[in-house]
């Protein structure tokens, strides 16, 4: 009994030490036991592959959707006042129910003589922060790192790289209406 | 007692997992692997404790963009031991980060990146890259304004990154914009994703501990040699090796039962981080910050010169990558004591010293405006009307004071102006206001010419006597 157990063991030794997780290439198509592995390894390799790939596509789901710029309208002509530059709200264009407060958004929105607009973003160029409009200054002042801009969006001191971005502004009756993109800026869509 | 030995030799008949259990326990170390070999041990505890915790706090947790916040804020004043088990969670993190650190200063500066353990050092730098983003993506969850606005400054620098920039940010984001699908993204990642790679270098990193054996403390003039090491140190172990269990697991133990105590203090004196408020883009008045250990990163980027901004913050995090992989690749042999290696020593001591100064400097934030500046007060202008008055008004409205402080109130962004009058003369004051330079705007197109005589007036005003 034990010297059984003894060979049995030796030849289970043996056989994993001869044993291979891959295939010898070669004899795949001529040896059973290194064609079982080619058709193992193969068939699990689809089975990954199965499941794997929709679920990756599925996370990246964005990845396939196209969310080119909308108009939303952000008050009456009426309401802004010539020479002012004042904070507006809107709600995300592709705002999803269960967004919630997430989806709104803002720009600053700054009235001209002769009913002309000028919209910017709220995001520094520098890293994205919020900056805040300083109506006595007339300054754009961004609490991260300290940039500035004047009131037509150049750069006045600090790190940011470029002007503020501005978004499109068209006025529908007498609508204000602005086109926004992404609240992240980038940098070839610097200010016009 | 009998009842337990025959219950366990049942399970050992049908597992023999007593065998593979008690072979990984009682692994010889060396003999003088003592205090300075615990920090493994103390993030895998920390680890742990954020497992546990984590579990607990997904129990109330709403991972959905209209209801997070509301949830973050029941756990923390409402829920039964809400509060406690977020500041365990968060105070756990810390805790990984910090020990992270350490055990790798401690790797690093005794030359246990050396062969045969390169791959020990491999996984540890991606355990210590999972880590922080364990860490980030936490923050993220809390999902106030500054996770929002963390998200969209991460996402701002991702975005300087030529061509791939856009793409890295839709990753980053989750889409175009910070949103719901940003916030289940970064669930996802936290809960599941991460942990999962996590748990499973974890396992790597402690069979390669287990299978290249802990190193020995280093003695100068002990060259590694690969062609000799094996044998050397399996001829050490014969001789005075010592089995972990428990001549050295005492140790950890010991010293993890202290960072746990230490986790529980903080979290009962502290509490969890504050909630802000909610994470409506549109309250602008923000002020992201990420949490203490990337505070240095935000602080460098701040006083970085404009000039090589870009190629910082598109090559620094690419450069730390590469420098980390390479450590084990570029010295793989020899010398092992820090007595023989100073420029390792001296790199660590001027980075650990670069990054507290940038912590400093990123708690203080000299660099941003004080719009929390009070006006300045009678008592600190001197009068109460005239030109100097009406300059110190000037001064209060224009944001002068946002930047710039006068005895002692105001911001530390520009100089401090308390006896500006002694540096400089009426012409180069008005100059300044009105042409800017040196990170000061120009306010020629903002201020009449009352309100600049007004405030000239009181700048020249302020003298030490």
């Amino acid at each position: 009994m034990t010297n059984c157990n003894c060979d049995c063991e030796r030849s289970e030794q043996k056989h994993e030490e001869e044993t291979t997780i891959l295939p010898d290439w070669k004899k795949a198509f001529v040896n059973r036991q290194e064609f079982l592995k080619l058709v193992s390894i193969s068939l699990s390799g689809v089975i990954g592959l199965v499941a794997t790939i929709p679920a990756v596509a599925f996370i990246l789901n964005y990845l396939f959707v196209s969310k080119p710029p909308k108009w939303v309208n952000v008050g009456q002509m009426t309401k802004f006042k010539e020479g002012e530059t004042v904070q507006v709200g809107f709600h995300d264009p592709y705002i999803l129910p269960w967004d919630g407060v997430s989806g709104h958004r803002a720009a600053w929105l700054r009235r001209e003589p002769d009913n002309k607009f000028t919209a910017f973003a709220i995001s520094c160029t520098h890293l994205g922060c919020p900056v805040r409009w300083q109506a006595q200054a007339k300054l754009f002042m961004c609490p991260c790192h300290g940039g500035v801009y004047y009131s037509d969006g150049q750069v006045a001191g600090g790190p940011p790289p470029r002007p503020l971005q501005r978004y499109p502004v068209r006025l529908v009756n007498d609508d204000v209406q602005i086109q926004v993109g992404t609240f992240i800026t980038e940098p070839e869509s610097e200010a016009g | 007692m009998k009842i337990i030995d025959n219950l366990l030799e049942w399970v050992e008949e049908r597992t023999g997992l007593k065998a593979p259990i008690m072979h990984m326990l009682a692994h010889p170390v060396p003999p003088g692997s003592k205090w300075f070999y615990v920090f493994g041990t103390a993030i895998m505890t920390s680890f742990i404790v954020q497992v546990i915790t984590g579990i607990a706090l997904s129990t109330l947790y709403v991972p959905s963009a209209g209801q997070a916040y509301e949830s973050v804020q029941y756990i923390s004043s409402q829920a039964p031991f809400g509060a406690f088990v977020r500041g365990l969670h968060y105070f756990g993190a810390s805790a990984m980060i910090l020990f992270t650190g350490l055990h790798m200063i401690r790797i690093y500066v005794m030359g246990s990146f050396k062969y045969p353990r390169e791959l020990n050092w491999l996984v540890g730098v991606g355990l210590l890259f999972l880590t922080v983003a364990m860490g980030f993506t936490g923050q993220i969850l809390r999902w106030d304004q500054n996770s929002v606005w963390t998200v969209a400054v991460g996402a701002q620098q991702a975005m300087r990154m030529p061509i791939i920039g856009k793409y890295i940010v839709e990753i980053l984001v989750s889409g175009e914009e910070v949103g719901s699908s940003t916030l289940s993204h970064f669930f996802t990642y936290h809960v599941f994703v991460l942990p999962g790679i996590l748990i499973g270098a974890i396992g790597l990193h402690v069979w390669l501990v287990l299978h290249n054996g802990i190193s020995e403390p280093p003695v100068p003039g002990e060259l590694v040699d690969p062609k000799t090491y094996r044998k050397k140190y399996s001829d050490m172990l014969k001789r005075e090796g010592k089995p972990f269990w428990p001549d050295a697991a005492w140790r950890d133990i010991v010293f993890s039962t202290i960072v746990v105590i230490g986790i529980v203090a903080l979290a009962l004196w502290y509490g969890p981080p504050a909630v802000e408020r909610p994470p409506d883009p549109s309250l602008i008045n923000a002020q992201p910050k990420p949490d203490w250990y990337l505070l240095w990163y935000f602080a460098l980027l701040a006083l970085l010169p404009k000039e090589i901004e870009d190629a910082f913050i598109i090559l620094a995090p690419l450069f730390v990558v590469v420098v980390f992989l390479l450590i084990p690749i570029l010295a793989p042999y020899g010398e092992r004591s820090p007595r023989r290696r100073p420029w390792a020593v001296a790199s660590v001591a001027f980075i650990v010293t670069f990054v507290l100064a940038l912590t400093v400097a990123g708690v203080k934030e000299p660099w941003s405006p004080n719009f929390t500046a009070k006006p300045l007060t009678p008592e600190i202008v001197g009068v109460t009307s005239g030109p100097i008055s009406d300059g110190a008004k000037v001064f209060n409205t224009k944001g002068c004071l946002y930047c710039h402080a006068i005895d002692g109130q105001g911001g530390m962004r520009g100089p401090n102006l308390t006896y500006v009058g002694d540096r400089l003369t009426h012409n180069q004051i008005t100059l300044r206001i009105v042409n800017g330079g040196n990170n000061m705007p120009a306010y020629a197109a903002s201020i009449t010419p009352k309100e600049l005589k007004d405030l000239t007036t009181f700048l020249e005003s302020r003298k030490a006597k």
